[in-house]
């Protein structure tokens, strides 16, 4: 690998960082109901990028990811909010969050992960469903979740005096809440993306692929097959926490209808649309499954009043049905996803420098 | 002591329905290796067809026995078809993909068939036709239904009819040869494609049933009904050892009785810290210990990996 | 050192009620090129996956390099210092030739999920070191122009050579090669043994499964065979090809 970037792909980087700042002022033109959908959108290429570690690159499917994400959201909720009158920093509630998340992930993964795939599947679904239902009822007779209502008024991210809630003057631009989180997401996003590349051509990289591939031959050539897989599962299951912490603090709320089944197939969706194991096929999938669904709902609606003049369906079905047709479809079509690897052509490059 | 009578009986009638549902799972399962994520939601049609057509024809002034009759007919018929449906449409072209990708056709097969309902029934539960007349027995200090003893009885029966079809006819041995090895029974004669449509449209039909019976036990129907209920059925698959039919009948009825027993007592298990809407919580915690100690489930045999 | 590297004692497997192993013993003995014949079914593949742990016996055991092997570990096997190719060659397919050699290094490497985050001097030099190491395997198997081609779209041969320079990125005391030469014509094969022959000059003692009898009579020190999962005879080719016992088993008496 060179050390140094050439002048083209440097002046590529330069052009995204430009696009990529000014962003969240071009759609909150457009209101800052769209730089909070691009607020998601980042958060969900982050989300997506952790299950990559599981998903795509130790090839775990894991359907009850939103699970750890819910664990750092209340986490967060529990440490930052009136609802136990506690109020801790960001730097001791990302870490517990991250942790905690981690701990679960892999003490439900230490006796699953030696199981087939989909008894996998079914197990973290299943542990998904707990969590959610645990949440919905851990309001009596002590109240620690709040139940269905869950748990308002969550401190927003701030480091020092420096709050990511609400308008504040930087560098004689009034920026708002939205946008600055739209940064933080973003930092945080490139962050996941370092790591993905740097673990997918690692050591641990190549031990996760080789067990996708072949399970007993890696056995064979000395992988501890079940620690390996729990350490791709407790990374994701840390950067779900990472995102469900930084989620709370930025909707100031969580209920356990944030976390249901739905968003753990959903965020599965983001990675296998856009192509397992690719890290730029999974933020496309990521990016494209956060907005498109906003566009139609947005979209559908006030269409179908111009075409027919009444509303013949429903857009929140009409949505839910595009986005089963079209898992069908891409697995049909394009199993490997929408922006796969191209036939690992940096491999062989690398190899030739 | 009527207490523990009482959910034994709740149980076991919750647990027939499993049964019927984990039947439709663990045949795909065993012919093809697939987790047939959309059975649940053939299930909720199911329920929903025998809704629109027993009700429709009830209020049309046909007797309703003969209404009920229809409606169950009807549900039966379009879930064979779209059994027979899913799998001609969207697994038999993956046959030969890795296994991830006909899970998550699945999973989309199961939102598709999910939203559908939506647009068909709407949003708002259902009420399902009165089809039993309402008559209540005593045993024992504890109670049971007319329904529930219907549930048990057609539930057996079907049950049976399965088993003799798989052990006693020529398609039910090149069931379980497909199960044993595909390219071998292919090899011997045996009509692959013929042999997994009919797992389907088999357990689509039980699917069904158990679709008229939920409806029928718990009055009201739902869209979202099917998921739980599959997630559940599924589980008594895997707690029986999946793939072996025997298997999935007990792990029905084991489950609906653990499920039962746990709602029943979990409050004086706890302390009154956890109530009885932590009944859901049972399925998964049955999964997660039964893979955990036995993974072949407590009837299957062990199959070894060969290197 | 002692000069024993491997004794089995007592191996038995069965699976439901058939025999696959009957309380095998053998020796393999540090720096010989060990043999292991039979017919079809005889259990030496079964034999192969006790030792390297895929499989755990019903009775026996065995003791590597003075300590006893652990049961149900295979990467436990690997570690210390077991490495195997597998009768119907098991690559990690969509992987280059390179990346397979490269997995082979696992278990004598250490650098972790930190160390690959933050790229630390550490970390750099091992993986400059392992794809080294792994290039330097590729030439010594001779495949070295196919370092970057996906496992999957190598030749049949090619692939054979590339599993036992997986195997050796190991550094195996004991690799066991099962059915190397199957499928391959005569050419291969002669070019297989003078690579079998020269990785035992480097050092490498070796178990080879074959049933290529003449293969392991011209190149084996030493040979056992088994029928119907019980050990037969363990001696030099010489007696053993004489055995009438081992005759009987080979034409079915």
């Amino acid at each position: 690998m060179s050390k140094w970037l050439n002048p083209r792909s440097a002046f590529g980087i330069a052009l995204i960082a430009v696009a990529l700042l000014g962003l969240p002022f071009v759609a909150a033109m457009g209101g800052q109901a769209w730089v909070r959908i691009l607020d998601f959108a980042i958060l969900y290429v982050f989300l997506a990028l952790g299950l990559n570690i599981v998903v795509g690159f130790a090839g775990l499917l894991d359907l009850g990811y939103i699970a750890f994400y819910a664990v750092g959201a209340y986490t967060w909720a529990l440490l930052a909010s009136p609802h136990f009158g506690l109020h801790l920093p960001i730097w001791v509630i990302l870490p517990i969050g991250a942790g905690l998340a981690c701990f679960a992930g892999v003490l439900l993964g230490s006796p699953t992960l030696k199981l087939r795939g989909d008894y996998l599947a079914i197990v973290t679904l299943g542990f998904g469903e707990i969590v959610r239902i645990f949440m919905n009822n851990l309001n009596a007779p002590v109240n620690i979740t709040n139940g269905p209502q869950g748990i308002t008024l969550i401190d927003p991210v701030a480091f020092g005096d420096f709050r990511f809630s609400g308008t504040s003057q930087l560098f004689g631009l009034s920026v708002s809440g939205p946008i600055k989180y739209y940064y933080l997401l973003v930092a945080l996003a490139i962050l996941v993306i370092v790591i993905n590349l740097r673990l997918q051509h690692s050591r641990i990289g190549r031990a996760w692929q080789a067990i996708r591939e072949d399970e007993i031959a890696a056995k064979a050539v000395g992988i501890n097959t079940r620690n390996i897989k729990l350490l791709a599962f407790a990374m994701g299951a840390s950067f779900g926490g990472i995102a469900g912490g930084v989620f709370a603090a930025m909707q100031g709320f969580v209920s356990p209808e944030s976390f249901s089944l739905m968003e753990s197939i959903m965020i599965l969706a983001m990675v296998v649309l856009g192509g397992m194991g690719h890290i730029p096929g999974v933020i496309l999938g990521a990016v494209l499954l956060s907005i498109l669904p906003e566009v139609l709902r947005y979209g559908v609606g006030p269409a179908q009043m111009a075409l027919f003049g009444k509303m013949l369906v429903d857009p929140e079905s009409l949505r839910m049905l595009v986005f089963g047709l079209a898992l069908v479809l891409v697995m049909r079509f394009k199993p490997a996803g929408l922006w796969p690897s191209p036939e690992r052509k940096r491999e062989l490059q690398e190899a030739g420098q | 002591m009527d207490i523990f009578l009482q959910q034994i009986i709740n149980g076991l009638v919750q647990g027939s329905i499993y049964a019927l549902v984990a039947l439709g799972y663990t045949m795909v399962y065993g012919i093809m290796g697939l987790i047939n994520f959309a059975h649940g939601e053939v299930v909720m049609i199911g329920t929903l067809v025998t809704i629109t057509v027993a009700g429709s024809l009830i209020k049309a002034g046909m007797p309703v026995a003969l209404a009920g009759l229809a409606g169950v007919s009807a549900s039966v018929l379009v879930c064979m078809a779209l059994g027979w449906g899913l799998e001609r449409i969207a697994y038999r072209p993956l046959r030969n993909a890795p296994r991830l990708t006909p899970l998550i056709t699945a999973i989309g097969m199961s939102i598709v068939l999910q939203n559908l309902a939506m647009m068909i029934w709407g949003r708002n539960y259902l009420t399902f036709p009165p089809l039993l007349p309402k008559m209540d027995f005593e045993f024992a200090g504890a109670n049971f239904t007319a329904i529930q003893v219907i549930i048990v009885l057609v539930s057996a029966a079907t049950m049976g009819g399965l088993l003799l079809l798989v052990y006693r006819t020529k398609l039910g041995m090149a069931m379980r040869a497909t199960a044993q090895n595909p390219a071998v029974a292919s090899l011997m004669g045996v009509n692959i494609n013929r042999v997994i449509a009919a797992a389907f449209v088999i357990g689509s039909a039980l699917g069904a049933l158990a679709g008229v019976m939920v409806g029928g036990y718990y009055e009201i129907a739902h869209y979202q009904m099917g998921f739980m209920l599959g997630l559940k059925a599924f589980t008594a698959a895997v707690l029986g050892g999946i793939g072996n039919l025997g298997g999935a009948m007990l792990g029905g009825i084991l489950l609906g009785i653990i499920e039962a027993l746990g709602a029943g007592y979990i409050g004086d298990l706890t302390g009154g810290f956890l109530g009885s809407h932590y009944q859901d919580i049972f399925a998964f915690i049955v999964l997660i210990v039964v893979l955990m100690f036995k993974p072949s489930g407590l009837f299957g045999e062990k199959t070894g990996d060969r290197a | 050192m002692s000069e024993v590297l491997l004794k089995a004692e007592a191996v038995a497997k069965h699976f439901g009620g058939v025999k696959a192993l009957q309380e095998v013993s053998l020796t393999i003995r540090r720096g010989e090129i060990y043999g292991l014949i039979g017919p079809n079914g005889a259990g030496k593949t079964t034999f192969f996956n006790c030792m390297t742990g895929l499989y755990v016996p019903d009775g026996g055991g065995f003791v590597f390099d003075g300590a006893p092997l652990i049961a149900d570990a295979p990467h436990q096997a690997a570690e210390r210092g077991i490495a195997r190719t597998f009768q119907n060659i098991r690559l990690f397919g969509n992987m280059t030739a390179l990346e397979n050699v490269m997995v082979g290094r696992h278990v004598r490497t250490k650098a972790g999920v930190l160390g690959a985050m933050f790229q630390n001097a550490a970390t750099k030099a091992e993986e400059v070191a392992i794809r080294q190491r792994a290039s330097d395997l590729l030439h010594y198997v001779r495949i070295e122009e196919r370092a970057d081609d996906l496992a999957k779209n190598l030749s049949y041969g090619d692939q054979r050579r590339l599993e036992i320079a997986r195997a050796l990125a190991t550094e195996p005391k004991l690799l066991c090669l099962d059915e190397p030469a199957a499928g391959m014509n005569a050419t291969e094969t002669a070019e297989l043994r003078e690579l079998i022959e020269g990785i035992r000059r480097d050092g490498t003692t070796i178990l080879l499964i074959e049933h290529d009898v003449k293969l392991v009579m011209g190149l084996c020190d030493r040979v056992a065979v088994l029928d119907y999962g019980a050990l037969v005879i363990e001696d030099v080719p010489a007696v053993v090809q004489k055995d009438q016992r081992v005759i009987e088993a080979y034409l079915g008496a």
